[in-house]
């Protein structure tokens, strides 16, 4: 049997390890294998139908106005939005209340800083951690001028602290 | 002709059909009463027999059968409950309300909904110290732990994705801070500054949301775990975890039993005969069955037939869980709060009482408290009886002196370090308190949470060269988790208030 194989196939180079696989035993394992590739296969597509190809969220900039509404030294909260939007000399800037730790809303203090209810974080008016587990400070977001002269907040467009937008 | 045979079928109906019905005669005879057993296709994951002692009160306190049979109370209920339920977020809220104060029984039914969680996450807890403390996770029984710690890992996501279906402030606070701690992975990327290239944390919670948010596909996919995925998921896992109690030869039990031990058992003419030597098979298939079953070469020795005497048990577990249930709905009404708000937080958000340890342990740092310590308390509890396989006796509560004096020692180590801990940090703070330039990627690492988790993995050790013995690190650090777990349980239920500050009650927290 080998022989008549080596002579049918004289044009190719067959290594003696090759040979030590038979025709059936081959088909047998080729089989075995591509059934447990179009499992894999198909197991790993169908998990990944839960992701959202699309997220339903909304937009997640919003408008805040004419820099003209907005007066120096004011401070407002945009309770929807999850932001607190202020104005100083400097500019305006806007900082998300979400808190860093695990998603709660931060809330203003009386010494001017922001304290979270859920885990007892504690922020400097500045964002900055104070105490508490929140790993970083709270984000501060990028605020953009829309060509009608608007001004807009991105929630999912974070900048370094202290970046404001100057007039 | 036919007439008359047909005439003559209708009058033996009743008779014919029983006949088919029940393969068998009545359970009179050793014979018809295993016929009912392995006849029956549900029965079937029993055996015909059971070893007396398996049926001892003080052995097993009836925690495995009360676990499964709280979690039949919870489908009956939860059946009900999704007549009336709609899982949208317009309308969830007032469904339940319904539920609450219009449908008939409504109010009850959740109740007992809610007391059946209860119960049956206190029985899974217990039975696993039961099986624990008795070694039954030794000899051929170590997958059979493994498929309980699944099951304790499904029991726990089965109650926390029912938390989210009312839709209220609790249940929405509640799970964005579970949902942010699935998503914590981002304070380690974060810290490591590869948030950019690997963000898991994103994934997981988009996973698990469906969206950025806790909306209403968050309340879909938590609504169809709760429903479908995971009790089917439960239900398997549970068939598996009884059909191996079977085929690894009933439960665990000493080798050697001394008649005081088989008192108060049930005995029938069968239990006392001893065969000379073991019959090699008891019927067909048994003779296929060779190798590591426990069941191979054994006699009926010390056993009594199934039916009655252990379905007899089971029932009678059954009827006290389903009271304990019903007395506990009647006088504990499930929590209602206002319509979920997404802009103003619970204060404190406190998630169901069983979760409160963890939650202690996430006001520390998410990432380990959420998930580094979590993940390696189930596997350090799933390997268990693959790293501690010392041959010893099963089946009895804490035989010898050495294991008891170890437990009592790490039940006095775990208490007073977790609560010296707890002491420690409310008074004086932690890392950040004391060095505020403090990288965070030490205080993930360093928390009080961590600190915990170390000595009693160094305690377990010192137990484990003491006593020359893997069983009483096993021991140790068992006993330390739990006595830790209830705890951090307690003082978070108790003692936390709102901005997670410390109170000593209730009645002292301040008014907002």
């Amino acid at each position: 049997m080998d022989v008549q194989n080596d002579k049918t196939c004289n044009h190719c180079s067959v290594s003696d390890s090759d040979k030590k696989i038979s025709r059936r035993d081959f088909l047998g394992i080729a089989a075995f294998w591509s059934c447990i590739t179009a499992w894999v296969v198909t197991i790993a597509g169908l998990a990944k139908f839960p992701m959202p190809a699309l997220l339903p969220d909304i937009s997640s900039a919003f408008k805040i106005g004419k820099p003209e509404e907005i007066p120096v030294g004011s401070e407002k909260l945009y309770p929807d939005k999850k932001v607190l939007v202020k104005r100083d000399e400097k500019g305006i800037s806007a900082v998300s209340l979400v808190c860093t730790h695990l998603g709660c809303i931060v809330g203003k203090t009386e010494q001017g800083g922001f304290s979270c209810p859920c885990h007892g974080s504690k922020f400097d008016s500045n964002g900055n951690v104070v105490a508490g587990p929140a790993p970083k400070g709270l984000n501060w977001l990028e605020v953009s001028r829309l060509p009608n002269g608007k001004l807009v907040v991105d929630n999912n467009k974070f900048v370094p602290e202290g970046t404001t937008f100057v007039v | 002709m036919a007439i008359k045979n047909f005439i003559e079928n209708l009058k033996n109906l009743p008779k014919t059909f029983q006949e088919s019905f029940f393969r068998h005669d009545k359970p009179t005879s050793d014979r018809s009463r295993s016929q009912v057993v392995f006849g029956n296709s549900f029965l079937h994951v029993f055996s015909t027999r059971v070893h007396r002692y398996s049926l001892k009160k003080t052995f097993t306190f009836g925690l495995g059968i009360m676990a499964a049979g709280s979690f039949v109370i919870l489908i009956i209920t939860g059946i009900l409950l999704m007549v009336y339920y709609k899982p949208s977020v317009e309308l969830a809220y007032d469904s339940i309300k319904d539920i609450q104060y219009i449908v008939p029984g409504g109010n009850f039914i959740r109740n007992v909904h809610r007391a059946a969680t209860n119960v049956m996450i206190v029985a899974v807890f217990l039975h696993m110290a039961r099986v624990f403390y008795t070694a039954a996770y030794k000899r051929t029984r170590q997958f059979n732990w493994l498929i309980g710690i699944i099951l304790l890992a499904l029991t726990l996501m089965m109650s926390f994705t029912g938390y989210l279906l009312p839709w209220d402030q609790l249940a929405y606070w509640a799970v964005m801070i579970a949902t942010n701690i699935a998503a914590s992975f981002n304070e380690l990327t974060d810290a490591l500054n590869i948030t950019r290239y690997v963000d898991l944390g994103a994934f997981m919670k988009i996973f698990l949301l469906g969206s950025k948010d806790v909306g209403q596909d968050a309340l879909t996919r938590f609504y169809w775990l709760h429903c479908i995925i995971l009790p089917v998921a439960l239900t398997l896992f549970l068939l598996a975890h009884m059909w191996r109690v079977r085929k690894d030869g009933g439960l665990a039990r000493p080798d050697k039993l001394k008649e005081s031990d088989l008192k108060g058992t049930p005995k029938d003419e069968l239990s006392d005969k001893v065969f000379e030597y073991a019959p090699q098979k008891t019927y067909g298939l048994m003779c296929l069955v060779k190798g590591k079953s426990n069941a191979v070469s054994r006699g009926p020795e010390q056993t009594v037939s199934s039916w009655p005497h252990m379905f007899t048990r089971i029932i009678a577990v059954f009827m006290l869980t389903f009271a304990v249930t019903c007395v506990y709905a009647f006088f504990v009404e499930a929590p209602l709060k206002e319509m979920a708000n997404p802009s103003v937080p619970e204060n404190p958000a406190k998630a169901p009482w069983y979760f409160l340890g963890l939650q202690e342990l996430v006001s520390y740092s998410a990432f380990m408290g959420g998930i580094g310590i979590p993940t390696l308390v189930l596997l350090g509890l799933a390997l268990i009886p693959y790293l501690d396989r010392e041959p010893q006796e099963i089946g009895r509560w804490l035989k010898d002196k050495e294991s008891r004096k170890v437990t009592w020692l790490s039940f006095g180590w775990a208490a007073v370090i977790t609560l010296g801990m707890l002491i420690f940090t409310v008074n004086c703070g932690w890392l950040r308190n004391w060095f505020p330039q403090i990288p965070q990627l030490v205080i993930t690492f360093v928390n009080p949470g961590t600190v915990l988790v170390v000595l009693f993995i160094a305690w377990s050790i010192y137990c484990m060269a003491k006593y020359k013995s893997t069983r009483m690190a096993a021991i140790s650090l068992f006993t330390c988790f739990l006595v830790s777990f209830i705890i951090l349980t307690y003082f978070a239920t108790v003692h936390r208030g709102p901005n997670w500050d410390f109170y000593w009650s209730k009645a002292h927290w301040p008014m907002h």
